[in-house]
């Protein structure tokens, strides 16, 4: 039930809006829907040592033990396992092993793992005033896997393969064509014969170390964009564009055993050139690491539980029939974890069509809700925490206190909810039209749970399914479509690139963001001052000064009740029991992938 | 078992072969005397039409039914649900006790109780079973409408149009039906035609469905034509002067009733299971209205911790498509004399 096959639909590039610098997110959303389908599963503790979601808080089965062969199997193939043509969060988890990027998300489960720290740099990046420019320094004594030094021209390489020209590779999002400066002419690498990196400008390598990347705007949230596996350098004369995926030559402390068999298998063996002391993200556990693509869903939940493979690479958590056998079987439940990723299940309540552009009809909406319900709809306990705001707990600025429709045990406020119908002029009610994908049972189900809700008070409802390739497309995702089709109340899930508020809501509330298709900011809110308040995040370098911000737009779009928020969605994940240093990683949100070890021989 | 192309050949031979038979005071017994008395004997036939006959009043006292038992079919109960595995409580006083395996099966609750939002399912199978029939009668009146009309015409005529209608039947039948009709009713806008909503998508699956299966019975009925215009009656009529209309209509019509019967009989659990596949696969109604194939779908999410919720729905579809097909079999041997003893 989660939304894996929705990046590839959002990916578009728009231009950036004058004066504003939201292009670098547009990818952003793309992820966002992606990483709810990657919750991650696997890992485990000694025989009976952790507890039924321990891995949401802290490491399982801490361990330093080296040796063994780590199992992933994965149901549908990669994008690529090429770190410059990937745009699964699984894979850009994955690809770590062998591919090291410029900074990475903290070692640390909990909130402290959105926090950056560098990788190959040698600290996080500084930038000049406006932030504009930004500087790297890498690492002294990183190696390819061939022995050859990394140098500051290996990562530019990469960064222009992968997002300059008409044939940069496909799959990953493309924030440095739309952020970096002085590279409008170039043609990316593959164009001609002749030096590759010639009229890239936007990149300055003064020497062997040292990066300079020059930004068109102001963009204080630069930093995470550098810890997209894009940034894992290449080595300009092994790459063969899109085959390169066959053999990646590694940076990190695996390299590719073999060839990588697309829809088959990719294995790893150690990298005998790859320096521990310049790492500390990747303790490098097992001495092998295999993965085997193509089992069926089903299949992998089974052999996860009977022990015969470690991980579930694309990380969403098993699925609904194994799901309902782990929660109920109490003597695996203590194997069984159950974090919250950072995925906001929510309704966009319209604003621009009738009656609920007046705020006080969808304020009535939003008090009549009967959460409690909701949630169940959405899987009770384990399927989400009831959301009263916007911004997911893990995201910097989130504010839990935000909660402006309370209700009695969360089922509605139905006085509060008829007054406003007074308000807006309807104190019958009035009726609308709720939108849905029709091959997901849970948003159908939170859709009659709603509606249920809403009929108390006078406000009837009609549902209308669609099918779920197209919705965030051409239905939720055309405000024609939403206006002709009386579409007042939608269902939606929404997660971040980036854990950063900008990344998570500036895609679905900012003004500026609505488009004609692939619209994501269904509610078509546009409010002058929420749009100001995202302009004036990207100018501020200090992250508590933006986060700050960010919760006041979180609460402004409440006030606004633009959003219906249902759950932040939980996963369910079996962690094996003799997988070592499991824990929920939450700017994966799935396992961190290069903790684990295992003890089975 | 329901594509109905092994035709009756010989039952308009029922009336007199059945009077030279001569069963006792066989003066006064009409063909469907005969065959009354030959359905009443056939008890596996009589099951099913009993069953037919039950679920027709069913679904027809759906809202009274629904009322006696005190449950609308879309209102929720989540008292009786388990909030961490939306699984039916034994107890909903004390969810200690754990989960019902028997999905909440009660004097209250005739069938149990929908997991997660804890809706009553007698109440859900009796009113998907208003859609079901709804759709699949309907459907098939459309079918028996467009099936006779061109049979007749094209086994009357014969010639350029038989030639034509034909070769229509074997483009209709060569239809993608399923693709198809997934195709539009994902395209189906909210209103249209004057009808909006459910209603409109009834209409759309009557039109899909009506429409695109007629050639099944339009075959037999032009096979059953072209034999019957050779017969001697019609001869005679004709050579009394007779125009077409009333060779049509009083001397061939009569003698397809019972065919057209028998094989409407047939269709419709065929319709039925074609219904239950659309909503099964979300393209047909919308929810929270009650369909089978849509409580299908809805249940495989918790076939683990709620079996009853995939057993019921199943069930229903099961019985329901049995027992039209045991009772059309029954009508068929009984007024197919060859089936006589």
């Amino acid at each position: 039930m989660s939304t894996h096959h929705v990046t590839r639909a959002l990916p578009r590039r728009t231009d950036p809006p004058a004066g504003r610098a939201s292009a670098p997110l547009a990818a952003a959303s793309a992820l966002v829907v992606l990483l709810s389908a990657c919750g991650g599963d696997n890992s485990g503790n000694q025989e009976g040592e952790g507890e039924f979601n321990d891995g949401e808080s802290a490491v399982v089965n801490p361990s330093d033990e080296r040796g063994g062969t780590l199992r992933y199997a994965l149901a549908a193939d990669f994008d690529s396992p090429d770190p410059g043509n990937t745009y699964y969060a699984f894979s850009w988890n994955f690809s770590r092993y062998y591919a090291r990027t410029l900074l990475s998300y903290d070692q640390e489960p909990g909130e402290e793992g959105t926090e950056l720290v560098p990788d190959m740099a040698e600290e996080l990046p500084e930038s000049d005033d406006d932030s504009t420019e930004w500087t790297v320094r890498l690492k002294d004594g990183l190696r390819f896997e061939d022995g050859s030094r990394i140098t500051s021209e290996d990562v530019k390489y990469a960064i222009a393969r992968s997002n300059f020209g008409d044939q940069a590779l496909p799959n990953g999002p493309k924030y440095f064509a739309d952020l970096l400066a002085d590279s409008d002419g170039y043609e990316g690498p593959y164009a001609d014969e002749g030096d590759p990196l010639e009229g890239f400008g936007g990149i300055e390598t003064p020497d062997d170390r040292t990066l300079v990347f020059h930004l068109d705007e102001p963009f204080s949230e630069f930093p995470y964009v550098l810890i997209q596996p894009q940034t894992a350098p290449v080595p300009a004369d092994a790459d063969q564009g899109e085959q390169y995926q066959n053999r990646v030559v590694s940076s990190g402390p695996y390299k590719f055993a073999e060839d990588y068999r697309p829809g088959v298998a990719l294995d790893l063996e150690r990298n005998q050139e790859w320096d521990a002391e310049t790492d500390d993200l990747r303790p490098a556990l097992p001495d092998r690491v295999e993965l085997e693509i193509g089992v069926e869903q089903n299949e992998i939940d089974q052999r996860l539980v009977n022990g015969g493979v470690d991980v579930d690479l694309a990380g969403a958590g098993v699925g609904p029939a194994m799901k309902g056998t782990l929660i109920t079987d109490e003597s695996r439940r203590p194997d069984v974890d159950n974090p919250q990723t950072s995925t906001l299940r929510y309704f966009n309540v319209n604003t621009v069509m009738e009656p609920l552009d007046d705020a006080a009809c969808r304020e009535a909406v939003l008090h009549a809700a009967d959460r409690d319900a909701l949630q169940r709809a959405w899987g009770g306990d384990t399927g989400g925490d009831i959301a009263t705001q916007i911004m997911p707990p893990s995201l910097p600025g989130s504010d839990q206190s935000i909660d402006p429709y309370p209700s009695q045990d969360n089922t509605g406020d139905l006085e509060a909810a008829r007054e406003k119908l007074q308000e807006c002029g309807r104190p019958d009610g009035f009726s609308t039209t709720i939108g849905t994908r029709s091959d997901r049972p849970a948003d159908v189900s939170t859709a009659e749970a709603l509606q249920q809700s809403l009929s108390r008070v006078g406000i009837e409802t009609e549902i209308q399914q669609y099918p779920s390739d197209s919705y965030t497309n051409t239905q939720a995702g055309s405000p024609d479509f939403v206006q002709n089709n009386d579409l007042g109340l939608t269902v939606y899930g929404w997660a971040p690139d980036w854990a950063g508020g900008y990344g998570f809501m500036s895609k679905i509330l900012d003004g500026d963001a609505i488009q004609q298709a692939g619209n994501s900011n269904v509610s078509e809110l546009d409010d002058p001052q929420i749009n100001d308040w995202f302009d004036e995040a990207q100018t501020i370098a200090d992250p508590d000064e933006r986060a700050s911000i960010y919760a006041q737009i979180d609460e402004r779009a409440m006030e606004q009740a633009a959003i219906l928020p249902v759950i932040f969605e939980r996963t369910v994940m079996y962690r094996p029991p003799h997988l070592t240093n499991v824990y929920y990683h939450a700017g994966y949100s799935m396992y961190d992938y290069m903790a684990l070890g295992t003890t089975r021989e | 078992m329901t594509t109905p192309l092994d035709a009756p050949e010989s039952s308009q031979n029922a009336a007199p072969e059945s009077l030279a038979s001569g069963t006792r005071g066989a003066a006064g017994r009409s063909l469907r005397q005969i065959a009354w008395q030959r359905f009443r004997r056939d008890r596996v036939g009589m099951a099913g039409g009993v069953v037919v006959v039950l679920l027709i009043l069913a679904a027809l006292f759906a809202p009274l039914l629904t009322a006696w038992f005190g449950y609308p079919p879309n209102q929720f109960d989540q008292e009786l649900i388990d909030p961490l595995t939306g699984g039916v409580l034994q107890d909903p006083d004390q969810p200690a006790l754990g989960l019902d395996p028997w999905g909440g099966i009660s004097t209250q609750h005739l069938l149990g109780v929908e997991p997660v939002n804890g809706r009553d399912l007698f109440s859900r199978i009796v009113h998907g079973a208003r859609t079901s029939l709804l759709v699949a009668t309907i459907a098939t009146l459309v079918c028996v409408a467009i099936g006779t009309v061109l049979g007749v015409v094209a086994g009357y005529f014969g010639g350029w149009i038989d030639t034509a209608i034909s070769r229509a039947m074997d483009i209709f039948l060569a239809f993608p039906l399923l693709l198809f009709a997934i195709a539009l009713v994902g395209v189906i806008p909210d209103g249209a035609f004057g009808l909006q909503g459910n209603d409109l998508r009834i209409g759309v699956l009557v039109f899909i469905i009506g429409f695109f299966n007629w050639p099944y019975i339009g075959r037999i009925v032009r096979g059953q034509t072209l034999t019957l215009r050779e017969r001697e009656f019609v001869e005679a009529s004709r050579s009394l002067g007779a125009g077409s209309a009333h060779i049509v209509f009083r001397e061939i019509l009569p003698n397809l009733v019972t065919p057209i019967l028998v094989y409407s009989t047939l269709l419709i659990p065929t319709n039925i299971l074609f219904e239950a596949a659309l909503s099964f696969l979300g393209v047909g109604i919308n929810p929270p209205m009650a369909t089978w194939g849509g409580m299908l779908e809805n249940a495989l999410r918790f076939y683990t911790t709620s079996p009853h919720f995939v057993i019921v729905p199943g069930l229903a579809i099961f019985l329901t498509v049995l027992a039209f097909n045991l009772f059309g079999d029954g009508l068929r041997d009984a007024f197919d004399p060859r089936s006589s003893d």
